[in-house]
């Protein structure tokens, strides 16, 4: 079977695993609209400020959403020892991560879209203006967030604490990946399109996302196997 | 050349040495009884023969092959502790999942054909969790079985089955040998693993205190390698 195959049948069995319990994007969801709720009673949303510190606000609230949704990637296979059955069977970590990732990304990018038009009505902002860039700087936030979110995840599976270190480990991390976002995020909610002041935000973001693709995948079948 | 071939191998948690130098090794056709006390380290060196994890010296070869290579994973079927299936998936989801990642043709075809095989095609659809402990364990051997390994490592295949998963399992085990196939199994059910056994080899606090063929005697008294080449 081909990588991008057995990449597709991961992601379709975690994807069923969650659709058939709800577990992680039940609460992942919950969790983003009660923050968002809970943060337009203490700003103004008629000020400026609170639009200028927008990006800011929803990125720590998919970031910390996201991670209830990453915490359940690789402990989903602890009950009955299922991480054993995928890796002794005959496909690359690499394809196994990428599976995980791929699902990981779907479910936190369906909290963020279901998140933004609540954003949008609590904070009285028009984030709709530039839709097809906020997009795009949504899916590229997002791979970042579960791209190494997913890798810690294989990497504290067997840990106890793992829903207190995967957060510790992966924010850090992903601070760079982080600031552009917000950067981005901020100016597009506000009306103005990506421009030279704000391009380079985004290659910075592009590059985050291949460069820790990138070794993840040669780093994973190390972490799984030892 | 051996299906399985276990030479110098060491295993270390921290500075404890769970296998010491073990050296086994397990013909094609044969079936070999893993035996020996509670972290003695049977479970360990069945997982490295897996490639579940890596020796800390000495090396594993199935079939001439490093455990983790792609093609050599193919050939192996393991049934550990846990079952391996999702309890979220139904039973045909769960193997189709498998067969698919196995690479194998008819994904679909093969797995209702073991949960014919296995007495579970009526409940097929019915999602893993409502199952019994015996159908889950039936489960994990359609599971362990499906791809049609060469090689098969079962660590304590018969704890908590039920009569008629026990029966299941040696058929599939009769019938695995019978094709040529490479059994081992590690258990504390000597009696059951015995009368399968053409080979045993007895772990003492992590090293092989003795490997060779099984014989009537040991059939008719199974504590007497644990008698002769343990500690008693």
């Amino acid at each position: 079977m081909g990588f991008f195959r057995q990449v597709l049948v991961i992601a379709a069995k975690d994807l069923r695993a969650e659709l058939r319990t709800k577990e992680a994007i039940n609460a992942s969801l919950a969790f983003a609209l009660v923050i968002l709720v809970l943060f337009s009673f203490a700003f103004d949303p008629t000020e400026d400020t609170t639009r200028e510190i927008s990006g800011g606000l929803l990125w720590i609230v998919f970031a910390f959403a996201g991670a209830l949704v990453l915490n359940r990637s690789f402990a989903r296979e602890l009950p009955n020892d299922c991480l054993d059955a995928l890796i002794a069977a005959p496909i690359s970590g690499a394809a196994l991560f990428l599976g995980k990732a791929v699902a990981n990304f779907l479910l936190v990018l369906a909290v963020e879209l279901v998140s933004l038009p609540v954003f949008g009505i609590f904070y009285n902002v028009q984030w709709t203006s530039q839709f097809w860039e906020l997009m795009l700087v949504l899916a590229l936030g997002t791979w970042a967030l579960t791209v190494i979110g997913t890798i810690f995840s294989a990497l504290t599976v067997n840990i106890r604490l793992r829903e207190v270190m995967l957060p510790m480990l992966t924010y850090p991390i992903l601070v760079p990946a982080l600031l552009g976002a917000m950067q981005l995020t901020t100016g597009l909610v506000a009306g103005r399109p990506i421009g030279p002041d704000t391009v380079a935000w985004l290659k910075m973001l592009i590059g985050f996302d291949v460069v820790y693709t990138a070794v993840s995948l040669v780093l994973v079948e190390t972490v799984l196997v030892g | 050349m051996s299906a399985v071939a276990v030479d110098g191998v060491w295993k270390f948690y921290g500075d404890f040495p769970a296998l010491r130098d073990v050296r086994l090794e397990a013909a094609a056709g044969s079936c070999l009884a893993l035996i020996g006390r509670n972290g003695a380290g049977k479970t360990t060196l069945l997982r490295i023969m897996a490639g579940f994890s890596r020796p800390g010296r000495g090396q594993v070869r199935i079939f001439g092959n490093p455990p983790r290579e792609t093609a050599t994973r193919q050939k192996i079927g393991f049934i550990g502790h846990g079952i391996s299936v999702y309890d979220e998936l139904s039973a045909l989801e769960n193997l189709t999942l498998f067969g698919k990642l196995y690479g194998l043709a008819d994904p679909r075809r093969s797995a209702l054909e073991w949960l014919e095989r296995t007495g579970l095609e009526r409940v097929r659809n019915g999602l893993v969790r409502e199952f019994s402990r015996g159908m889950r364990q039936r489960l994990a051997v359609a599971r362990a079985f499906l791809h049609q390994p060469s090689v098969l490592l079962l660590d304590e295949p018969f704890t908590a089955l039920d009569d008629r998963a026990i029966a299941v399992l040696q058929t599939l085990l009769r019938q695995a040998l019978a094709e040529g196939k490479t059994v081992i199994l590690s258990t504390h059910q000597l009696r059951e693993a015995l009368e399968l056994a053409s080979h045993v080899a007895l772990l003492n606090r992590g090293q092989a205190a003795f490997c060779g063929p099984s014989t009537p005697e040991m059939v008719a008294d199974p504590g007497l390698v644990y008698a002769r080449y343990g500690e008693g």
